[in-house]
């Protein structure tokens, strides 16, 4: 259940080099507000509280909860091998990411599971930030 | 019906005077999208009594998920120009809704709503082209339609007990339109039971395969004019009573949350009820987009018909068949009538309305309908348009 290298993988832009920069070192950032201090995922050329251009990366704790889920069995592309768990995370520091639950049975996901971001580097560009089950 | 008092508003003087399907079909190996979508242009047009030169404004959503051609390109090659052009993204309740704007400001009379797709989704082993997103922070996840609007299900489910029966139940009586309709492109394939779509396979749990759209190919178009003119063409006119469009953000980009998106289509639906000084319960006919299953149940909360969470039980005990009080998707819906391309089956919501107030929906006619409630969208999608016709001139 693993997801192989042909998968498609994220074309970085300007704005997202950062984070994707980050996720190669095993980091997981997101940007902070320097006026209102919220938080803003996925990357935006303004924050998403007060619209405010003054925004700078920080590193999240890569923790969180499941917030929902599904178990997929008829894959967007014959890349991902079924099941897959596509989940919406919420991280412990507020703001919500998309992602897979891996290195777990997907009859086990449920709604606020505590997971942690573990990233798995797919290409010399890219590593991408799966979540698997705290430990 | 509609009281009397409701402060008269511009689209009440719009109706639709057009609306007519093409031959749909799993595949229409004959056709592109080009040539469908002329052939629902021809359709119509005689249909309604018209000609183009009744035509001064024409709308067509463009490019590989829309009718293959421009409105401009439509306009030159129908000869109807100068002719207003529509703009609106996706087509459906949008190009209605602008269309009808237009109208009631005076900038044109008479637009044609055209939409047509085929040949665009032939690498069957994936997902449907059109349900693919693109974007960097999704398409790694393996994310597709269905799986958008399964996060949604799922989170209701958890919030309020919504259970797979729930599900089951709407899919099995929009399936079941679909089986009596000999127009369906799965006519005959029932009838269904809720358990039969349980036992079909999974795609994306909550949603079993039974529970999702299917995907084929057609065309279709509509055409609108003033109430004034409405009298010169075949078929008699369906009034807009009210119309209403709710957007939270782009489709299939950012993660699609009960707590952003659920109740989209509340707004829209509240508007369009004012606009036409009615409620709920004045509708005779739900014409929901019906991507999902579930997308039903939420409709039906978001809309006022049920109170929050409500939506599982409320759909129970026939109370959305044919013959209860709030029968879905006549036709068949995007799950057995068509789900015509990227854009097609939101036009359709809304000529399957048409057609019910015309009295023309044959063995799922609903007696006496006087009032259509078509929307389009979902929460998945982050936006649910809504439009209100009437039989009656508000
Ligand atoms: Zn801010």
């Amino acid at each position: 259940m693993t997801s192989s290298p042909q998968i498609p993988l994220p074309a970085p832009t300007r704005l997202s080099q950062p984070f994707w920069d980050a996720c190669q070192r095993g980091q997981l950032l997101v940007q902070r507000c320097s006026d209102c201090d919220g938080l803003t995922f996925i990357p935006q050329p303004a924050c998403k509280h007060c619209l405010s251009p003054r925004l700078e990366w920080t590193e999240v704790s890569g923790k969180g909860t499941v917030y929902s889920y599904t178990v997929v069995w008829r894959p967007q592309t014959p890349a991902f091998p079924v099941p897959y768990v596509v989940a919406i995370v919420d991280l412990d520091e507020g703001c919500q990411m998309m992602t897979n639950v891996v290195d777990c049975d997907p009859a086990d996901v449920h709604v606020g599971m505590r997971v942690a971001a573990h990233f798995r580097r797919m290409s010399d560009e890219i590593t991408l930030p799966y979540f698997r089950p705290e430990r | 019906m509609v009281r009397h008092g409701a402060s008269k508003h511009p689209l009440h003087d719009v109706a639709i005077v057009g609306a007519w399907n093409t031959r749909q079909a799993l595949r229409l190996d004959e056709h592109t999208s080009e040539s469908i979508t002329l052939e629902a242009i021809r359709g119509v047009l005689d249909d309604a009594g018209m000609t183009p030169s009744d035509i001064d404004g024409i709308s067509a959503a463009s490019g590989s998920r829309g009718a293959g051609m421009s409105s401009g390109h439509l306009a030159y090659l129908m000869g109807i120009g100068p002719a207003w052009t529509g703009n609106a993204a996706g087509g459906g309740i949008n190009a209605v809704l602008e269309a009808a704007q237009a109208i009631a400001a005076g900038e044109c009379h008479t637009v044609l709503i055209a939409a047509g797709s085929a040949g665009v989704y032939t690498e069957r082993a994936s997902t449907a082209p059109w349900t693919r997103p693109g974007n960097e922070f999704v398409v790694c996840w393996g994310l597709f339609t269905a799986a958008e609007f399964a996060l949604i299900a799922r989170r209701h489910m958890h919030l309020y007990g919504t259970r797979p029966e729930h599900l089951a139940t709407v899919a099995a009586t929009i399936r079941n339109n679909g089986h009596i309709n000999p127009d369906a492109v799965y006519t005959g394939r029932g009838p269904f039971t809720p358990a039969d779509i349980l036992e079909s396979r999974m795609v994306t749990d909550p949603f079993h395969l039974l529970d999702c759209a299917m995907t084929s190919e057609g065309g279709c178009a509509l055409v609108l004019t003033t109430a004034e003119r409405a009298g010169n063409f075949k078929r008699p006119p369906a009034y807009i009573l009210g119309g209403a469009r709710d957007t939270f953000g782009p489709a299939y980009h950012f993660p699609p949350t009960w707590d952003l998106t659920g109740w989209v289509g509340r707004e829209a639906a509240r508007k369009s009820f004012s606009m036409a000084g009615i409620g709920p319960e004045d509708v005779d006919v739900c014409e929901f987009y019906d991507p999902f299953s579930f997308e039903i149940i939420r409709q039906f909360e978001a809309f006022g018909f049920c109170g929050e969470g409500e939506g599982g039980d409320f759909i129970m005990n026939g109370t959305i068949e044919l013959g209860g009080r709030y029968p879905i998707c006549t036709d068949g819906g995007l799950m057995s009538f068509s789900h015509g391309g990227a854009t097609v089956q939101l036009v359709q919501r809304v000529i399957t309305g048409v057609h019910q107030l015309w009295g023309q929906s044959g063995n799922r006619q609903v007696p006496d309908a006087k009032i259509v409630m078509c929307t389009n969208g979902g929460a998945g999608a982050l936006f649910t348009h809504v439009l209100l016709l009437g039989k009656e001139r508000p």
